[in-house]
């Protein structure tokens, strides 16, 4: 790792400020992708300011229509909490399978959202559920705050504070993995709310999307034969070593399908 | 920078570089070498300790990070002579070959707490550490029996 200065301010506004005062400053929260990123020298910021001490950060609240989770809160208490686990099974069930438990114990909702890696998990639930994302300044649905590889709406002063996640009829994640690094060659969101479903794939493109056709069929019909000759276009899926597009698009597919009967 | 931590219950003052990894704390600077150094790269579990109880990879979390936090590493586990019930039953179980993500691997079996229900749930609760002589067997009969005694929780 490259040298750098440490804050850990006890207050957001302190924490904004000492980031404007900063020529390049990163923000820290689990850093369970960020340190691995410094020790690879494939980022060399000036300053860290760890959020760890910020109050009002953490926490999870389910309310009458949604749950609101803190951007601080760790994967291990969102896949451990029993209101969680009532409330939306699918997205506790989610979190515990992000990493590994030690990961887990460290990793936070906010960091990976916001580090935005190709293949989170979080971001499938966020987009898939239609979430709202809360920030020191304003309030980003999911379906804006998402935007490519690494990429969010978020400017680089800007701190993401909770998640508003409404709460589906149903929901279920399928996820198939990198055998070795245990990230998701393809994984699918599947949210039923009352009105419509909603879709969203991440691991198989270079940010996660939402799947139309998937969405439309299961809208008029909410079972795994819905899926019946819907192709998915391998155009634009992320293609390397581990498998090929038409592989990816193979698995989204199927994995639609098993979240399906796993949400039915 | 200066820090103030406590490890294995006894406070620790020490001044680090911002850029100093938990890791080389432990071993470096406070001579606690049964925490090992495996992989440097978050894979291979080899380095886990506890931070404020919760199994951790202290070559993924900065010294700076565990200020005025609790930090327990395999020499906090032993009472005197006497080897904590996970070690003891990784003893008996032979659940060790080279030994080398050993520390590791009783660390990260003590955060399983009541999630080691079953030896299905023991190995999924340990892929965060890889033990390069695949002994895997015998780990896990070693967690699942240290399971069945009352004080084998940290």
């Amino acid at each position: 790792m490259h040298p750098f200065e440490y804050l850990r301010p006890r207050g957001l506004a302190e924490a904004i400020a000492a980031f404007r005062a900063s020529h390049d400053a990163r923000w820290l929260a689990g850093g369970q992708t960020l340190i691995p990123t410094l020790k690879l020298r494939l980022a060399s910021p000036a300053l860290l300011i760890d959020l760890r001490e910020v109050p009002d950060l953490g926490g999870i609240r389910v309310e009458a229509d949604r749950v609101v989770i803190g951007a601080m809160t760790i994967h291990a208490e969102v896949a451990a909490s029993p209101e969680l686990r009532a409330a939306l099974p699918a997205l506790a069930t989610l979190a515990g399978g992000i990493g590994d438990r030690q990961v887990r114990n460290m990793g936070t909702l906010g960091g990976s959202i916001a580090a935005c890696d190709p293949a989170a998990d979080y971001p499938a639930a966020l987009l898939a559920l239609g979430a709202e994302i809360r920030t020191d300044r304003r309030a980003l649905s999911a379906d804006d705050f998402f935007l490519g590889m690494f990429e969010t709406a978020l400017e680089p002063d800007e701190v993401v504070t909770s998640v508003a996640v409404p709460l589906p009829r149903a929901a279920a994640y399928a996820r198939i993995d990198n055998p070795a690094s245990r990230y998701a060659l393809a994984g699918v969101f599947v949210a039923r709310f009352d009105d419509a479903v909603r879709v969203a794939v991440t691991g198989a493109a270079p940010a996660v999307f939402r799947a139309d056709a998937i969405e439309r069929a299961l809208s008029a019909d909410f079972s795994p034969a819905a899926l019946d000759g819907i192709a998915i276009d391998p155009d634009g899926l992320n293609e390397d070593m581990h498998a090929s597009a038409e592989y990816r698009a193979h698995l989204i597919g199927v994995l639609a399908r098993r979240a399906v009967v796993a949400a039915s | 920078m200066r820090i103030t931590l406590s490890v294995n219950g006894r406070e620790v003052v020490a001044e680090v570089e911002p850029r100093t990894l938990l890791v080389t704390l432990l071993r470096e600077r406070l001579a606690l070498t049964g925490t090992h150094v495996g992989c440097d790269t978050g894979q291979c579990g080899a380095c886990t300790v506890h931070l404020d109880g919760r199994a951790v990879k202290s070559c993924m979390v900065l010294a700076a990070q565990a200020d005025g936090r609790h930090v327990t590493t395999v020499e906090g586990l032993a009472d005197g002579d006497t080897l904590h019930p996970m070690q003891e039953a990784f003893r008996e179980h032979h659940a060790l070959q080279c030994g080398f993500c050993t520390p590791g691997m009783v660390m990260a079996a003590l955060d399983l707490g009541a999630e080691a229900s079953d030896s299905r749930a023991v190995r999924d609760g340990l892929d965060g550490n890889l033990c390069r002589c695949t002994g895997y067997h015998g780990i896990v009969e070693a967690v699942m029996a240290a399971r069945s005694r009352a004080d084998a929780p940290l």
